[in-house]
């Protein structure tokens, strides 16, 4: 820095001072864009969504006026029995999918985190379903549960010989429930343990030996060391893989679209039927600023949670 | 002794099972895939079993000659490649602002690229459709490729981000004092030591954008211009008869670029995924 400043004596400032400021200048040109960008597809929309919310915004109806509603579209929404149930379902899919998913890339993540032989191939046979489309997900299972073209019938039909060929998808609302369930998980329990993997290795190796030499069960270990240190790990993940669950869209809308009746039909699948079918913008605008206010409030509530507890 | 060796074959169980979950799923659609309709109908059981009577690739000739599966294909990489490239480009720069440059509010604008990366994508496609519909761009696939940034930006900044923090400094002030300015020294210095890193986030960003599904179904209506996985969802739907066999071979296709990526870089693909998700 100095022998700069004595290369340029006509500087009147000093020099560390004005590359500072030429390098603040600098930078700000170059995160622009991408701020730019991302407010450009996440802000705007938003503002958006909440001027259209306030309004009588739909396509179908043209001619008519765009004029302020105040919040009725908010209390059309409230008290719609679609969006209720929609709301009901979506909570308890999370729910479970959250608890199950959690459960199960522990699991892996710990399987992962021991050296053994055919690690390699462990890692990359769970990384492709992440890595797949979701569109591959969603066939791969429907495939698989077709009374045709599946296998799972021809089992099931082994056990009991009215199970051999059942229809899974669009005729019952439970089993459409599993077999979403099923692909959703599958694909994404991947992700959930390679976060919680990166957060196991982080833990130092000396923490487990000292446990060993102090007599420590595997049990005791695992509770009293590796979950709390695993916890920025974990919330991490829990965010994650929350929110997707919370705003679960493409499966279902590939798998059952929505069906049978509306019977699995999600806040997200209701907020695109909404938009795209029935070209209400200012009913969808309120349903997609709750889908905001729930990633919010979800995501907030985790770093609460896990802030006061550590 | 006997016990230790029992655990060790139960977790060797435990990982044959995962990985024959993981990957079964393929196995039965490219099995499906080589199959006939007939085949199909007459479902699993007989000599049509886990390994089928006789497999023939005439379902992957009509994915492409009656289906015109290249179209899509086409598009899906367009969209993919461009998206990438826009994303690695900014992204590079923005990386190496924020982890270099010192700008007041860095730590602002990282929270907001954070947040931006979780927010509800469903939460777009409404305004978004909206000035789609206003400009005249509805049914195009080109300006997905700036949609497709929600994908990409976030993990792309933060992971090049974070490895310029730990690229070492005195190389590029070696190169300043020199006599080489900030951008010289970036183009120089820090971008040809950076290059693993933007190799990792374009991995990524091309996993990301080639997936996605929400966008393309909201703003492209018409076969010629449907992304590939777009495409897949509507060869099953627009026959009373799902053909099986087809579709399969579609998914086949779209999973090959994604299978490979994943084989050939599975390290870049964790450490990219996990850089930059706690610190």
């Amino acid at each position: 820095m100095v022998t700069h400043a004595a290369d340029r004596p006509r500087d009147s400032r000093p020099a560390a001072g004005d590359r500072a400021a030429t390098d603040r200048r600098l930078g700000y040109l170059l995160v622009a864009p991408v701020v730019i960008l991302l407010l450009a597809v996440t802000a705007l929309p938003l503002i958006s969504n909440v001027w259209n919310s306030l309004h009588s915004d739909n396509l179908s109806l043209a001619g008519q006026p765009h004029k302020f509603l105040g919040v009725s579209n908010y209390s059309t929404m409230f008290t719609s029995p679609l969006w209720t149930a929609a709301l009901e379902r979506t909570l308890a899919f999370t729910v479970i999918t959250v608890i199950f998913d959690m459960v199960v890339a522990l699991a892996l993540a710990l399987m992962l985190n021991r050296k053994f032989r055919g690690r390699g191939v462990l890692r990359a046979a769970i990384l492709v379903p992440w890595a797949v489309p979701t569109v591959v997900s969603a066939t791969l299972w429907k495939t698989m549960f077709d009374p045709r073209a599946g296998f799972v019938d021809y089992f099931l039909g082994a056990v009991h010989p009215a199970w051999s060929s059942l229809t899974w998808l669009n005729a019952s609302v439970w089993r459409s429930w599993v077999v979403i369930f099923t692909a959703d998980s599958w694909k994404n329990i991947p992700f959930v343990a390679i976060i919680l993997l990166a957060g196991l290795q982080v833990i130092p190796n000396e923490i487990y030996e000292a446990a060993r030499v102090d007599g420590a069960s595997a049990w005791q270990t695992f509770r009293r060391l590796t979950l709390p240190m695993l916890k920025p790990a974990l919330m991490v993940a829990l965010i994650f893989r929350t929110l997707q669950a919370l705003l679960v869209f493409d499966i279902i809308y590939i798998m059952t679209g929505g069906g049978p009746g509306n019977s699995t039909e999600t806040l997200s699948f209701l907020n695109f039927y909404t938009f795209i079918n029935n070209t209400d913008f200012g009913l969808g605008g309120a349903i997609s600023v709750m889908l905001v206010v729930l990633a919010l409030i979800v995501s907030w509530g985790y770093v609460r949670v896990f802030r006061t507890s550590t | 002794m006997r016990r230790r060796l029992g655990r060790e074959a139960l977790f060797y169980l435990g990982v044959a099972v995962v990985i024959v979950v993981a990957l079964f799923p393929f196995y039965w659609v490219l099995r499906t895939s080589l199959e006939s309709n007939a085949q199909v109908s007459a479902g699993v059981g007989g000599a049509n079993g886990i390994v089928p009577s006789h497999l023939s690739g005439s379902a992957f000739v009509n994915v492409f000659t009656q289906q015109n599966f290249l179209r899509p294909l086409i598009n899906s990489v367009i969209v993919a490649l461009g998206a990438t490239l826009v994303t690695i480009f900014v992204a590079t720069f923005a990386g190496y602002a924020l982890a270099r440059l010192r700008i007041r509010g860095a730590a602002a604008i990282l929270g907001f690229i954070l947040l931006a990366g979780f927010f509800p994508v469903l939460a777009m496609i409404g305004p978004l459709f909206l000035l789609f519909k206003n400009l005249g761009i509805l049914d195009n696939v080109y300006p997905l490729i700036i949609v497709y940034l929600v994908y990409t930006l976030p993990i792309a900044t933060w992971l090049l981000r974070n490895f310029f923090e730990q690229v070492p400094i005195e190389l590029e002030e070696a190169a300043q004092v020199d006599g080489a300015t900030r951008l010289t020294a970036l183009r120089r210095v820090v971008v040809p030591v950076a290059i693993p890193a933007v190799f990792t986030a374009g991995i990524l960003c091309f996993i990301l954008a080639w997936n996605d599904f929400t966008f393309a179904v909201s703003f492209l209506y018409t076969f010629p211009h449907f992304t590939a996985p777009l495409a897949i969802v509507t060869f099953g739907q627009s026959q009373f008869q799902v053909f099986y066999s087809l579709i399969d071979a579609a998914v086949v296709i779209v999973s090959i670029p994604i299978a490979a990526l994943v084989l050939f870089a599975q390290r870049r693909i964790v450490t990219g995924l996990t850089a930059g998700s706690f610190r």
